[in-house]
């Protein structure tokens, strides 16, 4: 192992982790915003939404996000007179954006999941006592199913969100530049595989190393029934009998 | 404790094992890796088989050195990686030899060699690129190359310009165009001729040979060859044979068979069968 080496590889690799993260920031921000809308096409009752919801997620957890990639950039790349008349082209023909697009689409698919059984394990009783205590739909939602089904969900989105971080990797073969995508360059111009990767895997350990953190301290903030009760503070008077 | 010791052990073993193979005396089975993605020099055929140039000469010169030939795909990314593990013998990929590449392995005598430059769509203002159908040395003729380098610049100006990454192409723009062009790398030559034909590219640079055989294609018609060909220095000293270091008795085949086809004139009339483009003859 060249230390020296790999301490330069690891300060060039490092300039990819801004377009890592906007990637899968970006992805699974609106990705969620999309999940959440299937989520509740999911549970809506409506038949024709419910199937749709159900189609949608079927397709895009079904097939490989490489693939999805490919069909976006190059497969739409075909369409161009067509996209040109949507006055869709501008969009379609930068990388970052069919990266970022085909992203969304994948993660929506599997944490629109997530959060459908994050909102059915709400507990039916306390929906009931809401309900009792006459909220309207919207407030019963916002205070009291939501929190809880995010609380729910979130390890399990917890995960969501790192293999996110990981599958950026995969815009690299659409010519994006991230931390992948300047591993490859540097391989090509040093053949030297195993320093390189062995630097690549090390950031992304780091990146989700923080993104667990992130997410545990999130969970532990919405969980204060789950820790013990503060120890009661000392009666002060009590000094002065 | 004890896994450790199993797994020391597997991978003492195999590494005894591959080291075994490349110190044998005697050559039997040569594997040899191609690309499969660089028409004409080597493709897959619509029906998975891999095809073309290099494919026809590596089992011509298999057959000159009397040992058995096993072709297989290789990511043109990983090539150098993986020879060097030891994965197969021998690259034949539309290889240039470069000094860059020399310091990690060894090259067989040159086999083909062509120039390279710009593919454009017909209508792009870039079409006029100074220097069409000529052939320009960039160091034998190094005040011409630098004239015609020079005439370019302001057309590519603020241009995005495919290239294949690892490639002696992506090196040349890197070295003479890297503040007047955005390069985008692919992983493939099929990668970027996509994007040139969907627009997403205002040009590409790439070997002559490669850019004439995707314009047969019908959906590639409107794609053209742009400006002067270049060769030489960076962009390499033509296509050889690349193999590991220490399997000096390996090239000593290789150069052989080489020389002999190039004798008997198989080599020439695989490269008239082949290449549209006029290829620098090797005699």
């Amino acid at each position: 192992m060249d230390f020296a080496f790999m301490a330069e590889t690891f300060m060039k690799l490092i300039e990819g982790v801004p377009l890592t993260l906007n990637l899968a920031f970006a992805s699974v921000a609106l990705g969620a915003l999309f999940a959440m809308l299937l989520a509740l096409m999911r549970l809506s009752g409506v038949a024709a939404l419910d199937w749709l919801a159900r189609g949608y997620v079927f397709v895009f957890r079904g097939t490989p996000l490489l693939v999805q990639i490919f069909l976006i950039y190059y497969g739409l790349g075909q369409f161009r007179p067509s996209l040109q008349a949507l006055g869709l082209w501008w969009f379609f023909r930068e990388p970052y954006w069919c990266a970022l697009l085909a992203l969304t689409l994948n993660t929506a698919a599997y944490a629109s999941e997530i959060i459908r059984g994050g909102l059915q394990s709400v507990p039916h009783g306390q929906i009931e006592a809401a309900r009792a205590c006459g909220m309207s739909r919207w407030l019963l939602f916002r205070r009291i199913v939501f929190p809880i089904a995010v609380r729910q969900a979130l390890p399990a989105y917890g995960n969501e969100i790192i293999l996110m971080v990981k599958a950026t990797s995969l815009a690299s073969i659409i010519t994006m530049m991230e931390v992948t995508g300047i591993a490859h360059k540097l391989i090509s111009q040093t053949f030297r595989a195993v320093e390189v990767f062995v630097c690549a895997g090390a950031i992304y350990l780091l990146l989700n190393f923080l993104v667990t953190r992130a997410v545990l301290a999130l969970e532990w903030w919405l969980s204060p029934h789950l820790r013990g009760a503060p120890a009661p503070a000392p009666r002060l008077e009590a000094a002065h009998v | 404790m004890k896994l450790w010791k199993t797994l020391a052990l597997a991978i003492l073993g195999s590494t005894l094992a591959t080291g075994a193979v490349a110190q044998g005396k005697k050559w039997e089975t040569v594997r040899i890796a191609t690309e499969g993605a660089y028409a004409p020099w080597n493709f897959s055929t619509p029906q998975g088989k891999l095809d073309g140039f290099e494919v026809e000469l590596a089992q011509e010169l298999c057959r000159r050195m009397n040992v058995k030939c096993e072709i297989v795909a290789q990511d043109w990314d990983g090539i150098i990686p993986a020879l060097q593990a030891g994965k197969y013998d021998a690259i034949m990929a539309g290889m240039n030899i470069t000094p860059k590449r020399e310091e990690v392995i060894q090259f067989s005598r040159v086999y083909a060699a062509g120039p390279h430059g710009w593919g454009v769509m017909k209508d792009s203002p870039l079409a006029k690129l100074a220097g069409k159908d000529q052939v320009v040395h960039l160091v034998n003729d190094a005040d011409t190359a630098k004239k015609i380098i020079e005439e370019w610049k302001p057309l590519l100006k603020g241009k995005t310009v495919g290239v294949q990454t690892s490639t002696t192409n992506s090196a040349f723009l890197e070295k003479y165009f890297k503040d007047v062009v955005q390069i985008r790398e692919y992983k493939t030559t099929e990668q970027h001729d996509l994007d040139l034909a969907a627009g997403r590219l205002d040009a590409i640079f790439a070997a002559h040979s490669s850019i004439a055989a995707t314009m047969e294609k019908p959906e590639f018609k409107d794609m053209t060859i742009a400006g002067a060909g270049l060769g030489g220095d960076i962009l390499g000293a033509g296509v050889a044979v690349g193999l590991r270091k220490q399997d000096t008795d390996l090239k000593k085949m290789f150069d052989d068979a080489i020389n002999a086809a190039i004798k008997d004139g198989t080599i020439e009339k695989l490269t008239s069968k082949w290449f549209k483009i006029k290829m620098i003859p090797q005699a």
